[in-house]
């Protein structure tokens, strides 16, 4: 049970959040030119990293924002908390 | 019964408050201050349990919470009986009650006990090999293993006591009160930081504070005479909060960590009244100090676990912390020096220890001098093959051990005993740290896993015996060195203690002591509490299995209660051993919460009965429960069902409601469907982008109906939405899917068109909604609301208009899920049921009649409308629903289109939603029963039926189903085949009433 740094309200407990899986897959701006390949591409392919992965978390129980989290899944730590729309750290 | 077990020696035991308890009914007297085990053996019981599997006497075997053994009932009140609970752990308190498990009729007389002449045929994986075929006769075999099975019974009646959970928060968390656990605590607190040290005894200082022999001294005072001067010196600092009788369950990442604070357990019945029983404490520790101390290994050999063989160091307690005497006759069996701290004890206290047994060839230590020199018989390089005596041991078989210790030589001594204490050397308790994400190391000398420093999470450290440290003056100097550092700490008083302890100097370990037998005519146990033997282990191993994950599973080992404290490590040991690997390499099992177990009432808290969940009730609930309607659960909410008339079943109630709704008027609650209000300029294009139709046209005042997908083109839910102005939007979701969908449109709004200028506000809550359907519902909705036009001109359906009722603002709006004429009101939630009850007055005399969801349903069905999550299932595409007329083709994108034309979702044989008519009208069928075209074998399902009624409006039973390719199968006769008959159905249309939609007007 983390603790998440919610940028817009501070250090809260992990039950306040939920996790919306992996993070930076945009939705394309055109899906109807995507051949199946390609939309099956952003629908289903999803990375399961041992390590660093950057995911999207909400805080759902609270600000109700969606925000990235840069998160070790193999030990859980958090190296970074950013804002929608922001650039990544440094990968 | 001789009372002379008990010494009179020492401080802990409050020999002048006696207290009467029952054991198996029989009466018997303890002290104050003892364990149910220490009075058990003060009685002279020994024989407490039978085991698992063979039904084998067992007896006491440790102090704590390691007992495999002698696990018990406690308490006959059926609803706050425990189960399972360790005779070792519980404190004697006036009035206890406890019981033997696991026996019939008694523990004394086991019928079970014949499993033990059957051993040879109930290896590992008994069950797995013999009820395997025919498959279809498990369900028989499954009553009888299940009874035989089993330990303690659960209380059949619900928990009458009280839990509590609470948040702690603290600078520094100290596991365990032995004497590095005390000095953390103390080094911690006097640098000022919040520190809790927590122990799940009743009392501080683990085995030294009872250990006053002279060779253990600290700055010249016996080590127990110095550590207690030092605990009162703790209690008295005001950062330290020192909880007692709290157990650490579990220890996840962040340093969160859960423990269970047993309150009342060891109170007398009259002192626990409205306390509260146990508390659930949910910790964040910045800084946690794991000093969780070791467990004492037994020895694996022949009949290891006859009544009276118990851990070395447990038979030190109980003469030195409680004053029991385990036995009059008692021999030692080791292969470390601790067995001799335990020799000295007894000596000291006046019970002949006959021999040492010590299969070490050349043990010399100051510990061993003083045996020696009390007289006190050693065997050096022995070891004992076998044990005599069925309830409770009577006497060893002692042989020599060969050089390598593969084998024994020589001739069979026999020595009479009453008591055996075992030590196989020490475990560190590493369950807390590996719990955290903790790594072990192996460290060969000795054979114990120890903490891996490097591979340690941060803000954590182990110390003392569960690092690894066994002898007092390593115990000491390397705690204050570790606790130094982790908490940045200047000088202290510990650096420089003068401290004297017995060196061990030589060690020898066998995992499995050779007999003078072949191993399969001996009994030696590993897992007492599961009745697995090193035999399983290895049959295991044969069998082909290699991981030891596999071999505890399929040989059970390490799955008790006790999760295998005492003796996995042995089953590591003998797995290296039969397969030649290192032990460091085999590693450990995985140790899993909770480190000892937690009662479910410590886990709800005070989450029970109506606090389980949040119960969510309409504005007009009270008028519900007034005039009788059941209540169905949909989601959170309690939605009325049916509205029971003097005694109608549910199938009445529904049929009446039905035909009242169609013939003159009905009125439906729908407080509970979920509404988002959407303001802001580009409301209108991100309607466009979630619904699969258009909205850009959508007048104002007009309502329209959306379906929502998911990117993967499957239906997620609908609903209809009105244009309440230029910017601004109410939509309505279902019931249950009102707060995903919520989230779901802000995720969209937030993460993929931040562009967007729009607001979602959920407004379920804040308006209620009434809807009356039915050929009178105009004259109803005008005599409420006189002034407003109800011409189909003026207001046409799919249309919605403001209006007042008095003066409160409501909105109504004409739509329609029944296929009635209806109008839906939408007001305020603290008039609703004001305005309910002026629809129930104002329709009387056209027979108004209230309805539930199970008419709603009904009428729905009979006009072929979905209900998602009933018809849906997240796998059906708005084509497979056949409702391609809602797909806006010319639209550029919506959620979900471009799946629509997958590969997959453009299959002709995907299921598609169908109606059904059964041959026989009275026919109701059953919702999700098969569909098949014929009975031949291999039988190909087909779908499946969604929803099914019997319609009084139709006079006959309709249904709706999933049915592979089903849109190209009207008219197509299948089968629904059911336990006992086979049911002929014609698949038709899904609109099975008013296919013109007459009544929409009428």
């Amino acid at each position: 049970m983390f603790i998440i740094n919610c940028p817009y309200c501070g250090e809260r407990d992990q039950t306040e959040f939920s996790c919306g899986g992996e993070a930076h897959i945009e939705r394309p701006k055109q899906p109807t030119e995507l051949s199946d390949d390609q939309w099956a591409e952003y629908l289903f392919m999803r990375k399961n990293i041992k390590g660093i992965q950057f995911e999207r978390w909400n805080h759902i129980h609270g600000c109700r924002k969606w925000f990235n989290v840069v998160r070790d899944t193999s030990n859980d730590k958090i190296h970074a908390v950013y804002k929608m729309g922001e650039r990544p750290p440094v990968k | 019964m001789s009372n002379n077990l008990r010494i009179n020696k020492n401080n802990f035991i409050d020999q002048t408050v006696r207290i009467s308890f029952k054991f198996n009914g029989k009466k018997l007297f303890g002290y104050k201050g003892d364990t149910l085990a220490s009075a058990l053996l003060a009685n002279n019981i020994h024989l407490v349990g039978r085991s698992f599997k063979y039904h084998r006497p067992r007896g006491i075997m440790t102090c704590g919470s390691e007992e495999p053994n002698a696990i018990v009932q406690v308490g006959k009140d059926s609803s706050l009986t425990d189960p399972n609970v360790r005779a070792t752990e519980i404190e004697l308190y006036e009035g206890l009650e406890a019981f033997s498990q696991n026996c019939w009729p008694s523990v004394n007389f086991d019928i079970g006990a014949i499993n033990n002449f059957l051993s040879p045929l109930l290896p590992a994986g008994f069950y797995y090999k013999t009820f395997m075929w025919p498959a279809s006769f498990w369900e028989k075999y499954e009553f009888f293993i299940r009874h035989s099975a089993g330990l303690g019974k659960s209380p059949t009646k619900p928990d009458q006591d009280l839990y509590d959970h609470q948040y702690v928060h603290c600078d520094v968390l100290v596991i365990g009160g032995g004497i590095s656990g005390i000095l953390s605590a103390k080094l911690s607190a006097e640098k000022g930081l919040n520190t809790i040290l927590i122990d799940d005894k009743s009392y501080l200082g683990g085995s030294t504070i009872y250990q006053d022999d002279d060779i253990f001294k600290i700055n010249n005072e016996t080590s127990n005479v110095w550590l207690k001067n030092l605990i009162e010196k703790i209690k008295k600092i005001p950062n330290l909060t020192i909880k007692n009788r709290t157990s650490v369950a579990a220890f996840h990442g962040y340093n969160y960590l859960l423990a269970k604070e047993n309150l009342t357990d060891h109170l007398a019945f009259h002192e626990r009244k409205e306390k509260i029983r146990q508390r659930l404490l949910k910790i964040r520790a910045k800084k946690v100090i794991i000093a969780t101390g070791a467990i004492e290994r037994p020895l694996i050999f022949s009949n290891n676990d006859r009544p009276g063989i118990i851990l070395s160091s447990s038979i030190k307690k109980y003469i030195d912390y409680y004053g029991v005497k385990t036995g009059e006759n008692i021999s030692l069996f080791t292969n470390n020096d601790s067995a001799y701290e335990t020799a000295i004890s007894l000596n000291k206290s006046g019970v002949k220890v006959k021999v040492i047994i010590d299969i070490r060839e050349n043990p010399k230590s100051p510990l061993s001098e003083k045996i020696e020199k009390a007289g006190i018989k050693i065997l050096r390089g022995y070891t004992i093959t076998n044990t005599d005596g069925y309830k409770r041991i009577k006497s060893i078989d002692v042989m020599k051990l060969s050089k390598d210790g593969g084998s024994v030589v020589g001739n069979k001594v026999a020595y009479k005993c009453d008591c055996l204490g075992i030590s196989g050397g020490w475990t560190p308790m590493v369950h807390l740290f590996t719990q955290s994400g903790g790594k072990l190391k192996f460290r060969n000398n000795d054979n114990v896993f120890i903490p891996d420093e490097n591979k340690t999470p941060s803000e954590q450290i182990s110390v003392g015996s569960s690092n690894g440290d066994f002898e007092l003056d390593d115990v000491i100097n390397n705690t204050i060195k570790s606790v130094k550092i982790f908490l940045g700490l200047d000088k202290n008083d510990y650096e420089n203690l003068n401290i004297k302890c017995s060196k061990e100097k030589q060690k020898r370990n066998i995992w499995l002591l050779p007999s003078n037998k072949p191993l399969s005519k001996i009994k030696p146990f590993l897992d007492f509490q599961n009745d697995s033997t090193a035999k399983d282990v290895k049959l295991a191993l044969r069998e082909g299995f290699k991981s030891i994950e596999h071999v505890k599973r399929y040989t059970t080992t390490g799955m008790g209660t006790d999760q295998g404290k005492l003796s996995n490590m042995h089953a590591l040991g003998i797995i290296a051993d039969t397969t030649g690997t290192n032990m460091g390499e085999l590693g450990t099992t995985t140790f899993r919460p909770p480190y000892t177990p937690l009662t479910f009432g410590a886990i709800v808290g005070r989450n029970v009965g109506e606090f389980f969940d949040h119960t969510r009730r309409t504005a007009i609930h009270d008028w519900h429960v007034e005039n009788k309607a059941e209540f169905e659960n949909v989601g959170q909410w309690k939605r009325p069902w049916y509205f029971p008339k003097n005694g109608e079943t549910m199938y009445q109630a529904v049929q009446r409601e039905s035909k009242a709704a169609r013939e003159s008027a009905g009125i439906l609650d729908a407080s509970t469907l979920g509404k988002i209000d959407i303001q802001g300029e580009d409301a209108s294009e991100f309607l466009n982008r979630v619904y699969t139709n258009a909205w850009s046209k959508l007048a104002i005042g007009k309502c329209r109906y959306g379906l929502m997908l998911n990117e993967d083109g499957m239906v997620y839910d609908d609903g209809v939405t009105t244009r309440l102005g230029e910017n601004h939007y109410i939509m309505t979701t279902t019931t249950g899917g009102a707060a995903n969908v919520l989230s779901k449109l802000e995720d969209y709004l937030q993460t993929e068109w931040p562009e967007l200028n729009v607001y979602l506000t959920t407004v379920t809550d804040q308006y209620s909604t009434m809807s009356i359907c039915g050929p009178n519902s105009k004259k109803i909705i005008k005599k409420i609301i006189p002034s407003l036009d109800l011409s189909d001109q003026s207001f046409p359906h799919m249309s919605f208009k403001n209006s007042k009722i008095d003066n409160v603002n409501c909105r109504i709006m004409r739509i329609s899920f029944t296929g009635e004429h209806s109008y839906e009101i939408n007001i305020q939630s603290n008039y609703a049921k004001d305005v309910w009850e002026r629809c129930m007055e104002a329709g009387k005399e056209f027979n108004i009649t209230p309805y539930g969801t199970e008419t709603m349903h009904l009428l729905r069905a009979e006009k072929g409308f979905i209900i998602t999550g009933q018809d849906t299932d997240g796998t059906l595409t708005p084509s497979d629903l056949q409702m391609d007329w809602i797909i806006g083709k010319k639209k550029y994108d919506f959620i979900g289109k471009r799946s629509l034309y997958r590969s997959d979702t453009i299959r002709e044989d995907r299921k598609q939603l169908v109606g059904l008519l059964t041959d026989d009208p009275k026919e109701i069928l059953e919702e999700g029963a098969q569909l098949v075209e014929s009975l031949e074998k291999p039988i190909d399902m087909l779908g499946h039926v969604t929803s099914s009624y019997f319609s009084p409006n139709l006079n006959k039973s309709i249904a709706l189903a999933v049915v592979r390719s089903g849109k190209k199968l009207k008219g197509k006769k299948l089968i629904v085949p059911m336990q006992n008959k086979n049911i002929n159905v014609t698949i038709t249309d899904t609109v099975f009433y008013d296919k013109e939609n007459k009544r929409l007007n009428a």
